[in-house]
């Protein structure tokens, strides 16, 4: 039995549906993030979880214990907001403790526990501090610490780290997630950088316009997306717009090219007929780079083949970026940087490779 | 907003709500009835023609005084707002721009007319200006100058917020520079780049010095004795008619509804909730 | 008057170039010289002056005659309770159409009358009351005729310090409200949120975070709504005239020419209330900043 289950939850907003079809079993002290664009209902699904809104259908359980009609401050559902939300005329040791002060805790166990938050947080020296008195990270350092603070079932946190600079969204990003496999902790992290999702989290739920698009690991989010939306919102994909040759094959000819360069699918197309229009996606680490005169990987046998022009090259720090035009069609390879890379120049005309299993459709 | 839910805290609103309502409608309404019972057992708009056809305090001849006394004090309104706008705004504007040292100084003027409020600021100007060696009041010009003066002080707490709100709604300094970098002196910036963009604050701060001012009673009475003023016009009324004044009531508060309303309609958006008291 | 800098100077020593700067602030130094500070300085310093000029204190003691004494403690009374009462129901009101959960579209409504109201003072505002609850008042007359109330008969009278009050409350309340409507848009609706995640009741929320943030505006509004009554004269002169003698109509008697039996006397009585108002702006200063420390 999984320790959140939410099922078939439903929320709309009068005639606007903002969640639909929506369900998930998180398993105990599991990290789950929501990934998706502004307004596909990622928010709205948490925000269900912690009470403040109300399901229009369907049920949600934390440790197979019913709380979809109970109010917020009843669910012992810690939330950490992508404001802070601190309260401004309470110390940060006060705002720690201001859950442990209402559940009427004895003063010895609540200074315990904050010293502990403190520590946990690294912010030992910083108890008597105002919130107004710190940065950005510390404030959402003290806010996390409030939300453990009440040893919640399950940890909601809702953008937290979207106002913050990039370089301290990186440091607190691993602070949050160790802190949370630390004390093991059922987690929801709600966000639209996909990166962050996918460094942090056990698994992935991607949505989109209110329902859920796919669920998985990372990995399996990233290399076997579903859907076109989680493929292009997920990682950078490449679009190759081609015909298919026969019915049910699987050689599709690229659009703009001429008909000997024909590129063969992992899998045949069972449903295809021939002539149709087919959208082949590609991850741009998976094409490689053949120039006649300065780089030859090495051969691999089945490999699809292609004749194409280098049209811009980015330097992006570890790895570089290459645009290639492709017939009338565009494509980005990835390349791993190397000092010994010999990068070939602009308008060079060059040969490039992918494995069929690399193709999509979608 | 999805529910409208009577629970026990939105029932006790809605009787703050209406409590309230009362205590603020039912006076004007009883003021409204009042003055359109001039006519014997008729309701008529009488209270209301004659006080905006003739002169109900004396039977005087030529025009009405509410047209003269309400042309006083709107001309005397605008010279405050004029004023202002040559002050305080080129005032707000250095200060934001050049020596923000100075605004702790700002902010203690801006607070200072409410330690010292109409019938002392009266006081104070007649015993100072009146006499020698200033003698103002003597000429009528020299008076007027110390009414503008006193009604500019009276509403430059609000003036000067609304100004400075406006002022930080847009960025001054890169405004200034971008402007000096392209050629601009320093009164073509005011009038050019500032202004245009303080219509708001401006307009906001204009229409509330011009509701003050035709409800204004203490200075206005006792620097002009002969009662030209429209807020002594009242009290004029007010002594010896018994409909007229309720008329006059309702014209006024008709008056500052509108100036509201321009204002809210103007500064919909931006966050100017102004409040000023006539007493 | 007009800012007179065509160009910064050529800066010779930084010092010299910030020194000329603040020239710009002269115009408004100058006018507030004029029209607030040197009336209040003649104020101050005559009220130290005896007949022939030299220096006393005789004037200042000359206050605390029974009835001048009188007069600042109706003053005070009347301000006192008129800003308590109206700081209560107009943060009620403000509660109300904020957080209170009344339809958007009465806000604004609100706020417009409200706007009105504060404004609405004096002569006109005596005049409504009159007709309210004047003696033929059209109120009086109803709670008479149609509830049996004889408001009169039993010793109430709109020309009273209780009229003055009811008066006063007309704008007192409003103002109160378009203060305080901000102060509780100010309070996120994150920290309601987050106070019930933590455990929190409603009341919990109220008692650990929303009052104790809401203090000190309530409470600095409540010392302006003081200071707005304390020197409100038009009305008191219109409604109640000479049978509520508050402070502001014995000194308005000075400036009609009332002779004194001490002439600085005059001086010292606004010098009085501007020491007393003084405090209140001090008060409330120091409430605002605590507020502003926190919700930055």
């Amino acid at each position: 039995m999984a320790f959140l289950e939410l099922s078939n939850l439903h929320k709309a907003f009068g005639p606007t549906t903002a969640v639909e079809n929506f369900d998930l079993d998180v398993q105990r002290g599991e990290f789950v993030s929501f990934l998706g664009p502004s307004g596909c209902g990622k928010t709205t699904t948490m925000r269900m979880v912690a009470g403040f809104e109300t399901p229009t259908q369907g049920s949600i359980k934390i440790d197979n214990a019913e709380i979809t009609g109970v109010p917020p401050n009843k669910r012992n559902v810690g939330m950490v907001f992508q404001s802070y939300a601190l309260f401004p005329h309470m110390s940060v040791s006060d705002n720690i403790a201001f859950g442990l002060k209402i559940a009427r805790k004895p003063a010895s166990e609540i200074h315990q526990r904050v010293s502990d938050m403190l520590a946990l947080i690294k912010m030992q020296a910083l108890g008597n501090r105002y919130p107004h008195q710190l940065s950005g990270g510390q404030q959402q350092r003290v806010a996390l610490a409030r939300a453990i603070a009440i040893r919640p079932q399950v940890l909601l946190l809702d953008e937290p780290l979207s106002a913050l600079d990039a370089k301290i969204r990186l440091e607190l990003r691993n602070e949050i997630r160790a802190i949370q496999q630390q004390l093991g902790i059922t987690t929801i992290y709600v966000t639209h950088d996909q990166e962050e999702a996918m460094s942090l989290s056990d698994r992935v739920v991607v949505m989109c316009e209110g329902r859920m698009e796919q669920v998985g690991t990372p990995f399996e989010i990233y290399n076997f997306p579903r859907t076109a939306f989680v493929a292009s919102f997920v990682g950078t994909l490449n679009v190759l717009h081609g015909t298919l040759q026969e019915a049910a094959g699987d050689r599709v000819l690229i659009e703009g090219l001429p008909p000997g360069a024909m590129i063969r699918l992992a899998r045949t197309l069972p449903g295809g007929r021939a002539g149709e229009g087919v959208i082949v996606n590609l991850r741009p680490e998976a094409v490689q780079i053949g120039s006649p005169a300065t780089h030859d990987p090495t051969p691999v046998e089945h490999d699809n083949v292609l004749p194409a022009v280098i049209e811009q090259i980015t330097f992006l720090g570890s790895v570089v970026r290459v645009k290639l035009r492709v017939g009338t069609q565009h494509l980005l390879a990835d390349l791993f940087n190397n000092p010994s890379l010999v990068l070939p120049k602009l308008g060079e005309k060059v040969t490039i490779r992918f494995s069929p299993d690399a193709c999509r459709i979608l | 907003m999805a529910v409208k839910k009577l629970n026990p805290t939105t029932l006790f609103a809605w009787v703050i709500l209406i409590l309230c309502a009362a205590y603020l409608i039912v006076p004007l309404l009883t003021q409204f009835d009042y003055s359109l019972r001039m006519r014997r057992d008729v309701l008529s708009f009488d209270a209301y023609t004659s006080v905006l056809s003739t002169n109900p305090d004396d039977n005087g001849q030529g025009i009405p005084r509410f047209y003269t006394s309400l042309l006083f004090s709107t001309l005397m309104a605008f010279f405050t707002i004029l004023v202002s706008i040559l002050i305080i705004v080129p005032t707000a504007y250095w200060v934001n721009y050049r020596v923000p040292k100075f605004k702790p100084v700002m902010d203690f003027f801006t607070v200072l007319p409410f330690a010292i409020p109409g019938i002392v600021l009266t006081f104070g100007y007649l015993r100072t200006y009146s006499a020698q060696p200033f003698a103002l009041t003597n000429t009528e010009v020299g008076t007027a100058v110390i009414l503008i003066g006193g009604y500019t002080i009276g509403v430059m707490p609000y003036t000067y917020r609304a100004v400075d709100t406006g002022l930080r709604a847009i960025d001054v300094r890169t405004l200034t520079e971008a402007a000096r970098s392209l050629g601009a002196g320093w009164g073509d910036i005011i009038l050019r780049v500032i202004l245009p963009n303080l219509r708001v604050a401006v307009l906001s701060a204009s229409l509330l010095t011009f509701a003050i001012a035709i409800g204004e009673y203490t200075l206005a009475n006792f620097l002009f004795p002969d009662e030209r003023a429209f807020g002594s016009y009242m009290a004029a009324v007010g002594r010896n008619r018994i409909f007229e004044p309720a008329a006059l009531t309702i014209i006024s508060y008709a008056l500052v509804w509108v100036c509201v309303l321009v204002i809210q309609r103007v500064a919909r958006g931006t966050d100017q909730t102004q409040a000023a008291s006539i007493r | 008057m007009q800012v007179t800098l065509d160009h910064p100077p050529a800066p010779a020593l930084p010092i010299r170039r910030v020194s000329l700067a603040w020239v710009g602030v002269l115009p408004f130094l100058l006018f507030a010289f004029i029209f607030l500070l040197f009336p209040s300085l003649t104020i101050l310093t005559n009220s130290f002056r005896d007949r022939q000029g030299a220096f006393t204190l005789d004037n200042l003691s000359g206050i605390f005659t029974p009835s001048i004494l009188q007069s600042y403690g109706v003053s005070i009374q009347i301000s006192l309770v008129t800003a308590i009462l109206g700081a209560g129901l107009g943060a009620l009101l403000a509660w109300a159409i904020t957080i209170g959960g009344l339809p958007r579209a009465i806000r604004g409504w609100v706020i417009t009358f409200c706007s009105v109201a504060a404004n609405f003072g004096g002569i006109p505002l005596a005049f409504a009351f009159i007709t309210l609850l004047g003696r033929t008042g059209a109120l009086t007359k109803f709670l008479r005729d149609g509830i049996g109330i004889d408001l009169y008969n039993n010793g109430f009278s709109i020309y009273t310090v209780a009229g003055l009050t009811l008066a006063y409350l007309y704008f007192q309340f409003p103002l109160m409200v378009l203060i305080m409507v901000p102060a509780f848009d100010g309070l996120r609706r994150e920290w309601r949120e987050a106070a019930a995640n933590l455990g929190g009741s409603t009341l919990d929320f109220w008692r650990h975070v929303g009052i104790p943030i809401l203090l000190p505006s309530f409470l600095g509004s409540t010392v302006l709504l003081f200071g707005n009554a304390f020197g409100a004269f038009a009305t008191a002169e219109a409604l109640t005239g000479s049978k509520v003698d508050v402070i502001t109509r014995v000194i308005s008697r000075q400036i009609r020419g009332d002779v004194l039996y001490n002439p600085g006397l005059s001086y010292a009585l606004a010098l009085g209330m501007i020491v007393i108002l003084a405090i209140s702006i001090t008060l409330y200063v120091w409430l605002q900043r605590r507020t502003a420390r926190w919700l930055r």
